[in-house]
């Protein structure tokens, strides 16, 4: 990153100005993205795009490079090589894009409370030197609503859950006005009713076109909660409807050794690495 | 009562070092909450004591003048932060060694350099432990105009300021510019600590950033409330450290940073009791 470079940023931030989105054009494109460290690839040869509204899961074992993938997306790292295109431009300017960090990213006693964390959103929207209006307080009250926390606003963060944190921190992305939001394992950790209420807010943000890409570690809510599923483990291992991509040999390609089979009712195979043994619901 | 507390403001030293005392105490919580919130005490301790190189050689250039002393500790703490980033950037050596690396060296040289001068010992205790009662009308003018710039900053950056400790990540998808906010945070708190180092001195300009800022943190759950109670709480710990080291005669920066300390432990204690008392059936 260059000094001109956070200059230009500044003076967006000042002017709020922002690159045109060309409606044309997929919201994701990624174009041979590798991203090397001198002890290897964290991802390789990735090229693939998403269409607007899309919800798309990316699973594979740890050290995929599900959360490099993300962060290159969301503009945060830059790749060695290859492109990622948002609308037909590089991320770099774009605040359409939300990364929702993994949850012990965060430390929970900061003083602030839901709604402030939420309006945290809105500050690519209002620039340099000013301060939240009314709009901006409508847009955070609106967000706090449509993930079921309006009650919650003003509790300080350290006394949600984690399913609450979860769902703030997807607030906060669409008081952003994000189109694109990278959601990093989510529901991990979580228990059952609390990952189901998170997909519930999903559903709503399908609504409102908003594109999702998640990645967890659950290839059974992979298959069902998901239009298409990315397998990854470096490089790109499938991509396509769940029944396409989660195959015994992709699988296997995928997972190598940390394989647990377990049949379900519809026949589907579940697997998983050795260490999240405890998120994986018993059929 | 009144002339317990009216007897030491014959003296102009005392009231010029109350008022110090207050202004310091109000920007070193501001800033301190960042400090304490960012978990950079450390840093923050180190760059006091790197300045002084720079005290030291404004002190042997200017032959004593105030003036040129401030600039030379602000330039020397701005190479010092600029340093330690260098470090853990260019080598493998993490940030919190590169601190210990550039800190003790800085200091070091700071140390050389006043002892070649004759009245060493005296001097080097002004700029190690603070001298609140030599400050003179003009130290309080720059006091008040560069701490002044430096709350102004802070109000003018709050929101990205914030953002930016709590989740950086955030910071840059919301296409913040984080390396100029860093860099600016790091001299506003080399600025804070030049500003401050008449009261407290090198040694203890520690406390005065961390210290009030965290017994605020254990009171309140919101950012700005934090910082107003924390600026209460310094300065009215730098007033009541003022009349401890008048009448006790202990030296004042000393009394001033067990008053903050005395402050942080009575709350936490008295927070611990309250738990106790409200929570147990």
């Amino acid at each position: 990153m260059t000094v001109i470079e956070e200059f230009q940023k500044t003076s967006h931030h000042f002017s709020k100005q922002r690159p045109t989105h060309d409606a044309g054009e997929p919201i994701l494109r990624v174009e041979n993205l590798s991203l090397k460290y001198p002890n290897g690839y964290a991802i390789e040869d990735l090229t693939f795009e998403v269409g607007k509204g899309e919800r798309l899961a990316v699973v594979g074992p740890n050290g995929a490079g599900k959360s490099t993938l993300f962060k290159i997306i969301a503009g945060v790292l830059n790749p060695t090589s290859g492109k990622v295109d948002i609308y037909g431009q590089s991320p770099g300017g774009h605040i359409c894009i939300a990364y929702v960090s993994q949850r012990n990213q965060v430390d929970w006693n900061f003083p602030v409370t839901v709604a402030d964390v939420v309006m945290m959103g809105r500050i690519g929207q209002l620039g340099l030197f000013r301060n939240p209006g009314s709009r901006d307080k409508k847009a955070v009250r609106k967000a706090l609503q449509v993930v079921g926390l309006e009650k919650l606003a003003n509790r300080q963060i350290n006394q949600l859950s984690g399913g609450q944190q979860q769902r703030m921190f997807i607030a906060r992305s669409l008081a952003q006005e994000a189109e694109l939001m990278l959601m990093d394992e989510p529901t991990s950790g979580l228990d059952v009713s609390s990952q189901e209420e998170i997909f519930n807010v999903l559903d709503r943000l399908r609504e409102e076109e908003v594109t999702v890409l998640l990645s967890l570690h659950d290839l059974k809510t992979a298959a069902e909660k998901f239009d298409r599923v990315m397998l990854l483990n470096i490089r790109l291992l499938g991509l396509g409807k769940p029944k396409e991509v989660l195959k015994p040999d992709n699988l296997v390609a995928a997972y190598h050794g940390h394989l647990h089979r377990v049949e379900t009712e519809d026949g589907l195979l579940a697997v998983g690495d050795s260490c999240c043994d405890d998120e994986f619901p018993a059929p | 009562m009144t002339d317990f507390l009216l007897t030491p403001l014959q003296y102009g030293f005392m009231a010029r070092g109350l008022v110090a005392a207050m202004m310091v105490g109000t920007v070193c919580a501001v800033v301190g909450c960042y400090v304490v919130l960012r978990g950079m005490a450390f840093f923050g301790d180190a760059l006091a004591h790197a300045i002084l190189p720079g005290i030291a050689v404004g002190y042997l250039v200017g032959g004593g003048a105030r003036q040129p002393l401030f600039w030379w500790a602000l330039l020397a703490a701005v190479i010092s932060s600029l340093g330690i980033g260098a470090i853990s950037r260019l080598t493998k050596i993490n940030e919190d060694t590169a601190i210990g690396i550039v800190f003790a060296g800085a200091f070091a040289l700071g140390v050389a350099l006043i002892s070649s001068v004759r009245s060493y010992p005296v001097d080097l205790a002004h700029f190690l432990f603070g001298d609140v009662l030599g400050v003179r009308p003009q130290d309080l003018i720059l006091i008040a105009v560069l701490g002044g710039l430096v709350l102004l900053v802070i109000l003018a950056f709050y929101k990205e300021f914030m953002v930016l400790s709590f989740d950086p990540v955030l910071a840059a998808t919301l296409r913040l510019p984080v390396r100029i906010l860093e860099a600016l945070m790091l001299v506003l708190i080399a600025v804070t600590i030049v500003v401050s180092l008449q009261t407290v001195g090198v040694a203890l300009m520690v406390a005065m950033l961390v210290t009030p800022a965290a017994t605020a943190f254990l009171l309140t759950r919101r950012l700005p409330v934090m910082m107003a109670l924390g600026a209460l709480i310094a300065s009215v710990s730098g007033i009541a450290g003022l009349y401890l080291s008048y009448y006790l005669s202990i030296a004042s920066g000393a009394a001033i940073v067990l008053t903050c300390t005395a402050v942080f432990g009575i709350v936490w204690v008295a927070q611990t009791l309250h738990k106790r008392i409200f929570t147990t059936a």
